[in-house]
């Protein structure tokens, strides 16, 4: 291939028209009170993990509504359940990551 | 004999006001510049946080005051200091000698069109606040008929918390104005997705965050962090929205059917010859000046001059009703002290 001394980035544009929620929908099926997300962060703060990787609760549920990859997220939870504790919507995060999980490991299969 | 009061402006603190007026044993005199009372409010279709329809309330407080003084089509041509209380004469000829005066003339919607990167009135996918509740109301709107609408998507802050716009402050009233139309048009629309567009979300009234819970939770509106920077048509006929995701840093974009401005208030310009005549004056928020803004919110520096309602800043409908009647208080207080 020809170097021509430039390349090209691609649009770090998230285009909702093409976003594929279908992983948010299903996880909501079975969590609804992810939908009552007000992303505070006060999952990530306390977060044993969050200040070693990339995981973080508010995060995640964000890229699930944006349609992108959680699993690298996943792989560094140790499942602890403090996000769950410090929730002040409510929503049971510990459930909602392991709901996650059983997906990709389905999808493994 | 009973005394005078006259009352500037027919919505809902004016004639609030002029129902504990009779209850005193004043007599009440409206001054309204429009063909009908009740004012924004009447233009509403329905009221958070309950969905009380806007009619309903409008009817039950034009029923109050039946045995109200009430000028429709009519304006303050002049008002004078006397000694001891004001005249005033109205445009339809009528003069008035009256102790106190109750200033009700409430705000004005931001004129969207202003914000021209929002496109409204230029494109017919944008409409404003007012416009939706218009739709809401009487199902007459050009921009809205044989539209298929799958995706909407609501501006919050148009002309408020804008410095740019001569509005820095916060019209208090949108973000949940803007949940409950968002919630109504779902009851429409089901299967349309909705998106706001928010950069904070000021939710302080009773039941406001119960509201915004139930919009997320039953209603599946998408809350968007980040002030949408620029609208265009697309070749489909619809508009494309952009805005950034602040939340996740990065741009986002995303193609509408219908786009609706959360337009704030600004003080109702048509009182500041009045206002300029009595020597009533203007904080530097363009909004009416009170005494002072904690503890005498309805009086005026002008004795005998009372103040309620949106014309010393942006309130909601229970906050007017309040101060509709603690201004009624406060000049039966006067006229009872003179």
């Amino acid at each position: 291939m020809v170097d021509f001394g430039f390349k090209l980035s691609r649009s770090s544009t998230i285009n909702l028209d093409e976003v594929d929620m279908s992983l948010y929908r299903r996880l909501s099926e079975e969590e609804p009170d992810v939908k009552r997300c007000m992303s505070c962060g006060s999952c990530s703060a306390t977060c044993v993990s969050s200040g070693f990787s990339s995981m973080s609760v508010r995060k995640m549920i964000l890229a699930l509504q944006r349609g992108m990859d959680i699993k690298d997220m996943l792989s560094n939870c140790m499942l602890c359940g403090k996000c769950s504790i410090v929730c002040p919507r409510g929503i049971n995060t510990r459930h909602l990551i392991l709901l996650a999980c059983r997906y990709y490991q389905e999808g493994n299969k | 004999m009973k005394q005078n009061v006259v009352i500037i402006g027919g919505g809902i603190a004016g004639m609030e006001a002029a129902k504990q007026l009779l209850m005193l044993g004043y007599k009440p005199i409206i001054v309204e510049k429009s063909d009908h009372l009740g004012g924004h409010v009447s233009n509403w279709h329905r009221l958070f946080p309950d969905m009380t329809p806007a009619v309903a309330l409008i009817e039950r407080m034009k029923g109050e005051i039946s045995d109200a003084n009430v000028f429709l089509e009519t304006e303050v041509s002049s008002i004078n200091k006397l000694k001891d209380g004001y005249s005033i004469v109205l445009s339809n000829g009528v003069s008035i000698v009256s102790r106190a005066v109750l200033i009700a003339s409430g705000f004005k919607l931001f004129n969207a069109a202003k914000k021209e990167e929002y496109g409204y009135g230029i494109y017919d996918q944008v409409i404003t606040n007012q416009d939706l509740e218009h739709w809401f109301n009487t199902g007459e709107d050009k921009r809205m008929t044989g539209k298929d609408i799958k995706s909407i998507g609501f501006v919050h802050c148009v002309g408020s918390r804008d410095l740019k716009a001569g509005n820095s402050q916060c019209s208090k009233v949108c973000c949940v104005t803007a949940i409950k139309q968002a919630i109504e048009i779902k009851e429409r629309f089901p299967t349309a997705e909705i998106y706001c567009f928010y950069m904070d979300l000021r939710l302080f009234g009773k039941k406001y965050e119960d509201f915004y819970i139930n919009a997320q939770k039953q209603y599946d509106v998408h809350f968007i962090r980040g002030r949408v920077s620029e609208v265009s048509e697309n070749i489909d006929g619809k508009v494309v929205v952009k805005a950034e995701d602040t939340l996740s840093g990065k741009p986002l974009r995303v193609t509408l059917d219908l786009l609706v401005l959360m337009s704030g208030m600004v003080c109702n310009p048509d009182i500041d010859q009045v206002a300029s005549m009595i020597n009533v004056g203007v904080d530097t928020d363009g909004f009416l000046r009170s005494r002072d803004n904690v503890y005498s919110i309805m009086e005026s520096d002008c004795p005998g001059v009372f103040l309620a309602g949106a014309c010393t800043g942006t309130k909601t409908v229970p906050e007017t009703v309040a101060e509709a009647r603690a201004a009624v208080l406060s000049i039966h207080n006067y006229l009872s002290n003179g």
